[in-house]
């Protein structure tokens, strides 16, 4: 499998991982494709998303999903993380392989799952649904 | 940078020997080997030459070589070549895919097939309880291609001479890697390019006796069971790689077996590492590693971003995001097969290389295990 610079440079240089010391939010996510497993952390302050970090068990393109959605999240307002589509990923990429682009979509998932983690502990009472 | 290259069993480089010989026969020995003139009948005279020395080395005779163009072609000339519909036929849950693949077809033709399951280890069960009346071949791979697993083919095929069945082994990854002797064997599958021979050729080996319908029907060549124009330059590279595979074994066997069990003992100090397969009956040049916390395709990528070559069974390597069926046959969970590693040595690789691969195996899986959940 061959990836574009831009995956490879977040594979190799991932942004944003590791375990976050007192997150206010978690999502967990088992991918049943492939059996990946991807793990967001948030902090948030008035609905803003002030800090974020991975945890992936993956694929490369999985690794460089992750990195790559915690630095566009990074600083958005809760709203605005949740437009965030896994084309969205595709595209900063340029290009990812066919049976890679699950891999995507995992991550935006991973994201979702965090954020409603965030809202069913109470902080507000806003339901952003994951899919 | 540096390039290390462990995938040996996906193929081989020629050996400098192997291509010198085979130099000529592109522009100035072309001769059809079934041509009566000269050009022809000296082709023909290296054809049969090349044919002993593969028959040599699996003590066979030289008429009992079928040259092929591939290891999968072979395979599928074995299986094709025997079964009919209502014939009962048996492998293994380890086969190589063109074995596999051929079973499922012919089962679709109404051949009735049984997939024998392999312990944890990897070794074949309960061969003896699943032969039928109607049982016509047993196929099993000699050494597995992915863990490297070497099967008693000699137990295997003193148990179908008792019951009047043929057996056939692909032997494309033990051939000439191994000493092999074709006595209790009926049918064997060899390639030239797993033995530092060219691509494009190989042979099955048909014991005498035995008849096969041909896949292809044209102009007679290969006793009518494998009609086609010799490819006569890969057919003599073939012949010396199996020459010299046979002069050399025990001296690449014994370095092979040092750098595997290096790697082994080294790899093995991980934390989350394990073997996969037995570790005494495999093959001189191969290592399968599982590591949990993190998943292959990741690893080989990353060993790949420094030079190293090497090959993954995990889901996420595989067009059809499904683990390697091998390493589920052998037990394990989905999970554990996605972070497992194949290792493939050959004649070539040196002890610096190896250090220089355990190296960055290290460095890759403390940063896979940093980014992943799962320590
Ligand atoms: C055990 C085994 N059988 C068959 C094959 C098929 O070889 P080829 O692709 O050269 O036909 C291979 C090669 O990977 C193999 O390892
Ligand atoms: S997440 Fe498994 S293939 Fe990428």
């Amino acid at each position: 499998m061959s990836y574009n610079e831009k995956i490879i440079n977040h594979f190799k240089n991932p942004k944003n991982y590791g375990k976050m010391k007192n997150p206010s939010a978690v999502g967990k996510l088992d991918n049943k494709n492939c059996g990946d497993v991807m793990w967001i952390y948030l902090k948030i302050k008035e609905d803003i998303i002030e800090d974020i970090s991975f945890e992936t068990l993956g694929c490369a393109v999985a690794i460089a999903n992750s990195s790559l959605l915690t630095t566009m999240v990074k600083g958005k307002t809760i709203k605005e993380a949740l437009k965030i589509k896994d084309k969205d990923l595709i595209k900063e990429f340029g290009q990812v392989p066919k049976v890679k682009l699950h891999c995507s979509f995992l991550a935006v998932k991973a994201l979702k799952k965090a954020i409603n983690n965030y809202y069913e502990k109470g902080s507000s009472s806003y339901v952003g649904r994951s899919r | 940078m540096k390039k290390v290259y462990l995938d040996y069993s996906a193929t081989t480089p020629v050996d400098e020997r192997v291509f010198k010989k085979m130099m000529p026969f592109f522009s100035q020995k072309y001769g059809n080997a079934s041509s009566l003139h000269s050009f022809g009948q000296e082709s023909k005279l290296v054809l049969e030459g090349a044919r002993e020395k593969v028959a040599d080395l699996i003590s066979a005779s030289s008429e009992e070589i079928i040259f092929t163009s591939s290891a999968t072609e072979s395979n599928n000339l074995a299986l094709k070549g025997l079964l009919k519909k209502g014939d009962h036929l048996i492998i293994s849950s380890i086969e190589h895919h063109c074995v596999e693949e051929t079973a499922n077809y012919l089962k679709r033709e109404g051949v009735l097939v049984t997939k024998l399951e392999v312990d944890k280890k990897g070794f074949v069960k309960d061969l003896q309880k699943n032969i039928q009346k109607n049982t016509v071949l047993i196929s099993i791979i000699h050494a597995s291609n992915e863990i490297g697993v070497i099967q008693d083919i000699e137990k295997i095929g003193k148990i179908a001479k008792k019951n009047n069945i043929l057996f056939h082994t692909d032997a494309a990854q033990s051939f000439g890697k191994v000493p092999i002797d074709v006595k209790y064997i009926d049918l064997l599958t060899a390639s030239s390019h797993k033995i530092y021979g060219p691509k494009g050729a190989a042979c099955l080996y048909v014991k005498k006796g035995i008849k096969l319908t041909p896949l292809l029907h044209g102009g007679g060549q290969e006793q009518g069971l494998r009609p086609s124009t010799y490819n006569i330059s890969a057919i003599v590279g073939f012949g010396k790689a199996a020459e010299i595979a046979g002069k050399e074994m025990e001296k690449d066997y014994n370095h092979q077996v040092f750098l595997r069990d290096k790697i082994i003992e080294e790899a093995l100090k991980i934390k989350g590492c394990y073997l996969n397969g037995d570790n005494q009956k495999r093959l001189p040049n191969n290592i399968n590693l599982r590591f949990s916390g993190i998943e292959g395709e990741a690893l080989v990528i990353k060993l790949d971003l420094e030079g190293i070559a090497v090959s993954t069974g995990s889901a996420c390597a595989s067009a059809k995001l499904e683990p390697s069926s091998v390493l589920l046959a052998l037990g394990l969970k989905p999970h554990q097969a996605h972070g497992s590693l194949r290792i493939s040595l050959g004649k070539y690789t040196t002890e610096k290389e190896i250090d220089y691969f355990l190296k960055i195996l290290l460095k890759s899986v403390k940063e896979l295990k940093q980014i992943s959940p799962y320590k």
